[in-house]
């Protein structure tokens, strides 16, 4: 009978910080830019400039740190990191080893046992730690040289290094939409892996089931999507299983996922590690972490998803599933939550966030993070319907330019002459006209056939160019036929 | 008195009071230089016309009253390994021998703020790696009491340009005795503040938790004065430290009366030159007449300070220096395959021989499996050198020894023997590891009439009573002086 296999997953994740300055300069993490416009003698490791820690970097590690239950370390420390290579303009990153400022925390998540049942496990943060990103090379194939970027260089970045506590690449996926969901909420960071705010390498071995000890590992790196974690894992499961069957070893190695060729090839071997002569970085002052300050820090801390998801469920009177949507982002959550508060109907705002806005979203290719529109717009423009100002039509219609230019709907309405009109004396003599123009249609309703009567409303809706209040519109024919 | 035999203080007194124009102190010091730069060599880049125009914008101000400072228009050098925006920064080294700065170090900005003149950037060991001045790449500086003898080190340039009246006075970094040591074998005097008093920013780093910039001058007024003006703190520098003490000039007290010194007795052990030794005793006996307290004790701990202070410094050098790759500046190698042939060129042609023995016994030292037995272990040596300093001031306000063991050694009797040339700073070196300020004044000439420095050291954050007995023994030689003269 063939061996069965388990696959042993711990993944390092590397999320870059939304600060508005570097870590450790003055200078812009904007991204993009014309390249090494956002830099300085500190992060082009100009001789003579030294590092001062921005504070702002700390206080989002803590963050996540609590958030993830870690331990904080109240007398953290950087280190250097030395190794050569022209990306990393100082030939050292200022990282932290020795005493990194998170430790010994777990995250929550969801999955299934062998019998399909919904299950809640916990998967183990071994630590997090904050350090500097490095700068990019460009090459340039016609010049045959390489440039470099130092844009990047010093973009504050923290690394949380989870236990090998994974099992299954749906656990994974699983681990990382948790990370991801707690930094939003924090507002540490948009964690997008296309654009590389958020990086994962896996670490991966497998070993007979039943087995107390791991086998060797191999880190897989260049993962950029849930996707290719997916087929890397799998690829990468599968690759060593065969090998031990094979009767070979598994040898620990780097390698690089190609989401192409769906296939990883070796970067480098453990024999070739370098030695990284970690040391603590003199320039630097150990970071003290008062109680009062994680006091703070605590107090800062957002309420989560689950958390809001039950508060919800007893405060407004919306589908769950609509709940489980809206708390999916933090950003869709806050508007929903102003918007009710502003113009007191949640479920009309639920409406337009589920419908509307997820149907532009959608169309425009776009996650829920990137909506623009402030929250009062919304509320304002659903008063505004209350009111009878404008019809649902109209209201569709204002939407769509809120949702991409963020206006004001009562600005807007005014401006463009949108209010419906409702009074029966200026709408009476359109009814009149579209009466006496239509003779078929009225003949046909005097008939009976009530579907006439709908047509005759679109003919005056038409006129009126959508303004018209609908319930009037039907009144007044009412009356007059 | 010619120009040139003022200090800063009555240099500045006299451009203040019109007697002297900013134009005719710089032109002085051109002068000279160009009269004995060629024996003695304290500068690597020395810019006339810079300099010039420097003193005719100075003079403006300060004839507009817009400069009133006590070193408004006098003529200065600044160590090689300060950043001066425009200017090339070499470190002494080939490396950097095409480097121009494009932000000046913070300590040479408040210089300028002060409306002083910058003259030229001085000679120095590469990188403050030596104790002569002769591991520069651009050829070694000459002892102005005798230029067959080396200026010391690292601030060779800087010390001998004061003594050689090529400059006023002088900017230099102490990581080990780079200021106190020179200043010695150059008879100027020369103060290394507690570490984190004067800004980093700009310095270009060789051992980060130990390098400490201070002035070189020609008396212990002109050192109250200048390390007034560059001891601020500065954001930029995170070690550097706020202090509300600084009025150094205040401490310029004529009287010893009352303060306790201890000579500690492992100061006075083998190898100290006999002349030396009896010249630091009999200043110490001088002040003791004074009404100060002068009694021996022992420091302990000496013999571990040098292998502490070169395991620290070089690790903290070899990542320092890394950053120095032929990628972004200064010198690459003319051919090259790849960029790992290109790295391996680059370093082996632009360092010279002590900088690459510091880096490969610094990267040693932070080796994977050798870091807790060396580097580890040098920072708590580290810690317990602090704690013997720290007894010490329970019992004293000044700990008083020489300087170097002896005084300055001939050109070339040191690069053959870097051991030898290690065991020549320790009695500075301790200082470093325990961040604390020391100052070195002249106390007399040996029988081959080069001069004797005389060190004192100060708990951190007491500059002030350094300088205040440092005054009063300078005082005390100048009326002995007169009267033999």
């Amino acid at each position: 009978m063939a061996k069965e296999y388990e696959t042993v997953i711990g993944l390092e994740v590397h999320v870059e910080l939304a600060t508005k300055t570097k870590i450790f300069c003055g200078c812009s993490t904007r991204f993009g830019g014309e390249p090494n416009t956002h830099t300085c003698p500190v992060c082009t490791g100009m001789p003579g400039s030294l590092p001062v820690l921005n504070k702002q970097v700390v206080e989002y590690a803590a963050a996540v740190g609590l958030a993830t239950n870690c331990d904080i370390t109240r007398h953290c420390k950087f280190d250097r990191k030395n190794y050569f290579y022209p990306d990393n303009p100082q030939n050292y990153q200022i990282s932290q080893l020795y005493l990194p400022i998170c430790r010994n925390g777990y995250v929550e998540i969801e999955t299934k046992d062998a019998d399909q049942n919904a299950v809640t496990k916990k998967v183990g943060i071994h630590e997090i730690h904050m350090e500097e990103d490095a700068g990019k090379l460009v090459h340039d194939e016609w010049g045959d040289c390489s440039l470099v970027d130092y844009n990047r260089s010093g973009v504050p970045l923290i690394e949380i290094v989870s236990e090998p506590d994974m099992r299954s690449a749906d656990e994974v996926i699983a681990y990382l939409e948790k990370l991801r969901m707690i930094i939003q909420y924090l507002g540490a960071s948009d964690c997008k892996l296309q654009e590389g705010s958020m990086r994962a390498d896996v670490n991966l071995s497998v070993r007979e089931v039943g087995s107390e000890q791991f086998g060797t590992r191999t880190e897989m790196k260049n993962l950029n999507s849930f996707t290719s974690i997916t087929h890397a894992i799998e690829g990468e499961k599968n690759r060593q299983i065969d090998l031990l069957e094979a009767g070979e070893k598994v040898v620990q190695e780097t390698r690089r996922w190609d989401d192409v060729k769906m296939e990883s090839y070796a970067m480098r071997s453990k024999e070739d590690a370098q030695d990284y002569r970690y040391f603590p970085d003199p320039d630097l002052i150990p970071v003290e972490i008062s109680e009062e300050w994680l006091d703070e820090l605590r107090a800062k801390q957002p309420e989560f998803r689950p958390e809001k998801i039950e508060r919800y469920k007893k405060e407004y009177d919306i589908p769950e599933y609509d709940i489980e949507i809206i708390t999916g982002t933090k950003r869709m959550a806050d508007i929903f939550e102003e918007a009710a508060a502003l113009c007191g109907q949640p479920k009309k705002v639920s409406n337009w966030l589920m419908v509307e806005t997820m149907r532009l979203l959608k169309e425009n290719n776009m996650d829920a993070d990137q909506i623009r529109f402030a929250p009062e717009h919304l509320a304002k423009l659903i008063q505004l319907v209350d009111q009878k100002v404008i019809n649902q039509t109209t209201a569709k219609e204002i939407f769509e330019v809120i949702f991409a230019e963020d206006i004001d709907p009562e600005r807007y309405v005014e401006e463009h002459g949108l209010k419906q009109v409702s009074d029966e004396g200026a709408l009476h003599k359109t009814v009149e006209e579209v009466i006496a123009a239509n003779p078929q249609s009225v003949a046909d309703y005097r008939a009976g056939k009530e579907k006439a009567l709908g047509f005759l409303v679109g003919q005056t809706m038409k006129i009126m160019k959508g303004k018209a209040d609908p319930a009037t519109v039907n009144k007044l024919l009412k009356d007059l036929l | 008195m010619g120009i040139l035999d003022c200090t800063a203080v009555e240099l500045g007194k006299k451009i203040q009071a019109g007697e002297v124009s900013v134009r005719e102190a710089v032109e002085a010091v051109i002068e000279q230089i160009e009269q004995t730069e060629g024996t003695y060599h304290c500068y690597i880049t020395w810019d006339k016309e810079g300099a010039l125009r420097q003193a005719d914008l100075i003079q403006k101000k300060i004839d507009a009253k817009e400069l009133t400072g006590p070193l408004a228009g006098v003529p200065v050098a600044i160590k090689d390994n300060m950043t001066t925006e425009g200017m090339l920064t070499t470190c002494a080294s080939k490396i950097l021998g095409n480097f121009v700065p494009t932000y000046t170090a913070e300590a040479v900005r408040h210089l300028q703020e002060a409306g002083v003149v910058i003259i030229g950037k001085a000679n120095m060991d590469e990188f403050a790696m030596g104790s002569t001045t002769e591991t520069s790449a651009y050829g070694a500086t000459k002892n102005p009491w005798n230029p067959e003898h080396v200026p010391g080190g690292s601030s060779g340039g800087s010390a001998a340009a004061v003594a050689a009246k090529e400059c006023f006075f002088a900017l230099g970094s102490d990581t080990g005795g780079s200021i106190r040591q020179p200043a010695a074998f150059c008879g100027v005097v020369g103060l290394k503040p507690t570490y984190g008093t004067v800004s980093r920013y700009g310095l270009i780093a060789y051992g980060s938790s130990l390098d400490q910039i201070g002035p070189l001058c020609k008396d212990v007024t002109d050192t109250a004065v200048v390390l007034e003006t560059i001891a601020k703190a500065d954001e930029k520098d995170s070690t550097s430290i706020l202090r509300n003490d600084t009025n150094f000039t205040e401490a310029l007290i004529e009287d010893v009366a009352g303060i306790k010194i201890g000579i500690p007795r492992d100061y006075f052990g083998e190898g100290l030159d006999p002349e030396v030794s009896a010249a630091v005793k009999k200043a110490a006996e001088e002040l003791r007449e004074r009404g100060a307290i002068v009694e021996e004790f022992d420091l302990s701990l000496v013999d571990y300070a040098i292998p502490a202070y070169y395991t620290i410094a070089d690790a903290e050098a070899s990542s320092n220096l890394e950053r120095f790759d032929g990628i972004k500046y200064g010198y690459r190698t003319a051919e090259y395959e790849g960029l790992h042939n290109m790295y391996k060129k680059t370093r082996s042609e632009g360092f010279g021989e002590e900088v690459k023995r510091r880096i490969m016994l610094g990267s040693f030292v932070l080796s994977s499996g050798y870091y807790d037995a060396y580097y580890l272990k040098a920072l708590k040596v580290k810690a317990l050198i602090k704690q013997a300093f720290d007894d010490a001031f329970e019992k004293y306000d000044i700990i008083l020894g020489p300087v170097a063991p002896t005084t300055a050694p001939k050109l070339g009797a040191s690069l053959s023997d870097p051991l030898k040339m290690y065991l020549g700073d320790i009695y500075t070196i301790s200082v470093n590891l325990a961040g604390l300020p020391g100052i070195s004044v002249p106390c007399g000439v040996d029988s081959k009439g080069l001069p004797i420095g005389l060190q004192m050291i100060a708990d951190c954050f007491n500059e002030n009573v350094l300088i205040q007995a440092a005054y009063t023994y300078e005082k005390i030689r100048e009326q002995l002086q007169e009267r033999q003269g």
